[in-house]
């Protein structure tokens, strides 16, 4: 359909136009804005190809928790970028290597793709009617499970080994208890004192 | 909105492209109207508890004071601070306005009056509220100050703290449910009142939910409030410390479009409790009567519903406002945190099993 065909140029000039601007921005916050535009017209093809779940996970995850931590730490340091292009000429060897590996290995798979086409071979898991997100589903706890489990435990022992790298017991630090402030009762937290006339309080 | 156009001029691309674009237009200034009405309702409820009387000057009983602020926020001058991020700083209330509005294509208003019937509407509504947070940290940073890049900081810690919790709330929703779908949900909430999802959803056979779906309520509701940054949880604005947050530079037409997106998320959230929560455009009595009504008058009918409810939690929201003191920054956190997250996961898992070993499973 007409309009497909063009929301697709529209979002894939988009994601590849902001990905060119993350590495060429001279202000980091700027490159990360530009990463977050690029996921963004991401999940817009995702969209046009009718996987509405996957864009959805993608614009949560990505652009909602990774790149907001992305942009947290980008902010706070003080990234001098004319000391990190110092090095330029000494890096691009192994730079253009990586490239040119990428590069041949992205041409190969879009050949494959376009000779035979991206789902040929590939035989539905599901029956068409259910949603995407069902189909996901499906797969993923019956088939993957275990995967899935390890894919969770990964996660668990990064975040155990997060809470134990910073946490540190101070000794001395007075904290609040709000259990305790709210057990607390007249008759533990204050005393009447009945003062006398002309004679103050003495203790 | 919604119905099927095949065949006609309205289901050729022009035909498509013109209809969602009125429907657009059409949401967006029901919207913004009902932000003026909201903002109004906020100053004068706010105004009642205090025993003041709030905006009474301009028009009867102060009903035009809204558009007389509008005009002065227009017709001044937009102030740039010196050494600003110019396109970051005038984008970011741009970016939050933006956001607000486009959350409410996946809205179900009344039976059918949907912008974009998605199937994965709760993750879209999430996922666009998720992003929210980046018009305060543009705004806070691009202003190239302190005081609005601390506010801006401890905002974003706070909506991203929020969010957790609002997203295991959600999806103990989606597991009741069974789907993602926002019309589905709130078909699936029809009859009686007690088939709305607070009380487990699904009549007396799900009534034990209600144990676990009331309180979850209660978190999405207090939730809401910190991912709005309303009071008790306005600490990127708490006026005492950090002047205005990370819109103490902003002047003139972005603040206004700061506002804006603020009462929009609002009213957003108004609707999404109600939509999750308390049976969307459902009345809370069975109505077989709308099948003998005109289709429009049937969604007139469940818009009603709608917007009645909506108003009956910004009310709630106000209230709160007038009534509860500001939250220190690090009870914030022990809420978020301690509290929410434990609670609502382990809703979570109780809501999963009795979907697999209840009588619904």
């Amino acid at each position: 359909m007409a309009l497909q065909a063009i929301a697709f140029y529209i979002l894939a000039a988009a994601t590849l136009g902001a990905g060119l601007l993350v590495i060429t921005a001279r202000n980091p916050v700027h490159s990360v804005l530009f990463l977050i535009a690029a996921f963004f017209a991401a999940a817009g093809l995702f969209v046009l190809l009718g996987a509405e779940f996957l864009a959805m996970i993608l614009v949560v995850v990505y652009v909602g928790a990774v790149a907001v931590l992305f942009l947290f730490v980008v902010m706070m340091l003080d990234v001098d970028f004319s000391a990190l292009r110092a090095g330029f000429s000494r890096y691009l060897p192994v730079g253009a290597v990586v490239a040119t590996i990428l590069v041949v290995e992205m041409v190969a798979v879009s050949v494959g793709v376009a000779q035979r086409g991206a789902a040929a071979g590939a035989t539905p898991l599901a029956p068409t009617s259910v949603t995407n997100a069902e189909a996901i589903g499906r797969v993923l706890y019956t088939d993957y499970v275990y995967f899935f489990q390890a894919a969770g435990m990964i996660l668990l022992v990064a975040m155990i080994g997060a809470i134990v790298l910073t946490l540190r017991h101070r000794a001395g630090v007075r904290r609040q208890s709000i259990v305790d402030q709210t057990a607390r009762t007249p008759a533990a937290g204050m005393r009447l004192v009945q003062i006398k006339s002309g004679e103050g309080l003495r203790e | 909105m919604g119905a099927s156009h095949a065949g006609t001029f309205w289901g050729t691309p022009g035909g498509w492209t013109l209809l969602t674009a009125g429907q657009i237009l059409l949401v967006a200034v029901g919207v913004l109207l009902s932000v003026v009405v909201v903002l109004y309702a906020d100053r004068k409820i706010w105004a009642g508890v205090q025993m003041r009387k709030g905006p009474n000057v301009v028009g009867p009983f102060g009903t035009l004071q809204l558009f007389a602020d509008a005009g002065k926020f227009l017709l001044k001058e937009i102030v740039i601070p010196d050494g600003a991020d110019k396109l970051i700083f005038l984008a970011a209330p741009v970016f939050t306005v933006t956001l607000g509005l486009s959350a409410w294509a996946a809205l179900p208003l009344a039976p059918g009056w949907v912008v974009s019937n998605i199937n994965v509407g709760v993750l879209y509504l999430f996922a666009i509220s998720s992003l929210g947070v980046y018009g305060i940290i543009m705004g806070g940073w691009a202003s190239n100050s302190k005081y609005p890049f601390l506010g801006a900081l401890r905002s974003a810690a706070q909506m991203v703290s929020y969010e957790v919790s609002i997203g295991f709330v959600i999806v103990t929703v989606i597991v009741l449910a069974g789907s993602m779908n926002l019309q589905t949900i709130v078909a699936q909430q029809a009859g009686w009142f007690w088939n709305w999802n607070v009380l487990g959803g699904g009549g007396w056979k799900n009534l034990p939910m209600a144990l676990v779906m009331i309180p979850m309520s209660v978190i999405f509701f207090v939730s809401s409030l910190a991912e709005t940054n309303r009071p008790p949880f306005d600490l990127s604005e708490a006026e005492s410390e950090l002047v205005a947050g990370y819109q103490v530079e902003y002047s003139s037409t972005p603040y206004l479009l700061f506002m804006m997106g603020e009462y929009i998320n609002i009213i957003l959230l108004c609707g999404l409790i109600t939509v999750l929560f308390f049976g969307g455009w459902q009345a809370p009595f069975p109505t077989p009567f709308l099948k003998d009504w005109a289709p429009t008058l049937a969604s007139l009918f469940g818009l009603a519903w709608f917007v009645l409810k909506i108003g009956f939690f910004f009310f709630m929201f106000a209230m709160v406002k007038a009534v509860v003191p500001r939250y220190r920054y690090d009870q914030l956190m022990r809420l978020g945190w301690k509290v929410f997250l434990p609670t609502s996961l382990v809703a979570v898992m109780l809501v999963a099993a009795w979907r697999v070993f209840g009588p619904t499973g």
